[in-house]
């Protein structure tokens, strides 16, 4: 959508890729899926929602969507407002 | 006859917004309480059904933080994501999406601040988002200001409610402009409630007796010294404001009209003096 928010893919060793989760980049061991990233990051699924490089990512998809190199994540929950 | 007057405004006076009907009037806020269970112990001291909810990314070095909805219990209250913190049409439809596939719902606030010492709407860019979100298929309820001339074009924009401010976001000054607000109340079609600036319980009574559809607050109930109880109190407020918008007030007259008989005094002609003797 918007190209120059995204963050050119920095160097990512060899089995292990690097992505950026709500502006911090993270280190993964390997290729996970949307549910992976959350697993990996101690998250519970049914309380947050998830970006991938500005497209939603449904529910129905955490399993079947893999990170690739350089993704750009945002995950998100409800928090108090007014 | 008596049950019935009193039940009345359960029963036969609904709140109804983007179709879905409720009884509580009074929507608040979950920002500034001192933890998610006061906030929670609130909105049911208030009687609330709708609370406002902000987006925000996770914290990625606390996982286990409090959540919100491990207090505010989704099936209990009807959540309404905001857009605090959103500058732009674009910021606001983002925001959104997640929040709906956060918790599933279209019904949200639509709320694009500009100043920041005010907290005032920005409603040129207001009534962009707006046109972007109802084309994505949102229901919005809109954060709005006091003009009646924008509020009539925020809802043929297709906004769901109306929500004028009453005075700036966490002012607690009560409604600055009564006839802005009733104007805005009269003309609209889609539910006007008053969002933003009530401080205390007769602030939210005075936007309903001028004809408002509901209350929204946060600040007001959050920092008060005894939160639960001032919660409650606006509770009644909101109930007793739309009564007496529904009871159609007295008309207001310039001089005394006595209450009692004029005549059968205790005096020698049995009559009450003239003003003039």
């Amino acid at each position: 959508m918007n190209d120059a928010s995204r963050k050119t893919n920095p160097p990512a060793a060899p089995n292990e890729l690097t992505i950026t989760v709500n502006g911090e980049a993270t280190a993964l061991p390997r290729a996970v899926s949307i549910r992976g990233v959350l697993e990996h990051l101690g998250l519970a699924e049914g309380k947050v929602a998830v970006e991938r490089n500005r497209e939603i990512v449904p529910r129905s998809q955490f399993d079947e969507m893999f990170v690739e190199n350089g993704d750009a994540l945002e995950i998100v929950r409800f928090v108090g407002g007014g | 006859m008596a049950d019935g007057l009193i039940n009345a405004q359960a029963d036969d006076d609904p709140f109804i917004v983007a179709g879905r009907t409720f009884t509580s009037r009074l929507i608040v806020g979950t920002g500034k309480y001192r933890d998610y269970a006061e906030n929670a112990a609130a909105a049911e001291a208030a009687g609330a059904e709708i609370v406002t909810v902000a987006v925000r990314r996770v914290n990625l070095s606390n996982p286990n933080e409090p959540m919100l909805v491990d207090y505010l219990k989704p099936h209990r209250f009807t959540f309404l994501p905001n857009t605090s913190g959103c500058f732009t049409g674009e910021d606001a439809v983002r925001t959104l999406r997640l929040a709906r596939e956060a918790g599933g719902w279209s019904l949200v606030k639509l709320e694009v601040l500009s100043d920041p010492e005010t907290l005032y709407p920005d409603m040129v860019e207001t009534l962009r988002a707006l046109e972007m979100l109802v084309a994505d298929g949102f229901e919005v309820m809109v954060y709005c200001s006091d003009d009646p001339v924008m509020a009539r074009r925020l809802e043929r924009a297709g906004a769901a409610a109306i929500m004028p401010l009453g005075a700036p976001i966490g002012s607690g000054l009560g409604v600055q402009n009564p006839l802005n607000i009733r104007l805005i109340a009269e003309q609209a079609r889609v539910p006007v409630l008053v969002d933003a600036g009530v401080g205390t319980a007769s602030d939210a009574a005075l936007a309903m007796e001028l004809g408002c559809d509901g209350v929204l607050c946060n600040t007001a109930i959050a920092e008060a010294a005894n939160p639960l109880m001032m919660a409650r109190a606006m509770k009644h407020a909101v109930q007793a404001g739309r009564d007496a918008f529904r009871a159609g007030r007295m008309p207001q007259r310039t001089y005394g009209t006595a209450s009692s008989p004029r005549e059968g005094v205790i005096r020698p002609d049995g009559n009450m003096p003239n003003s003039n003797n």
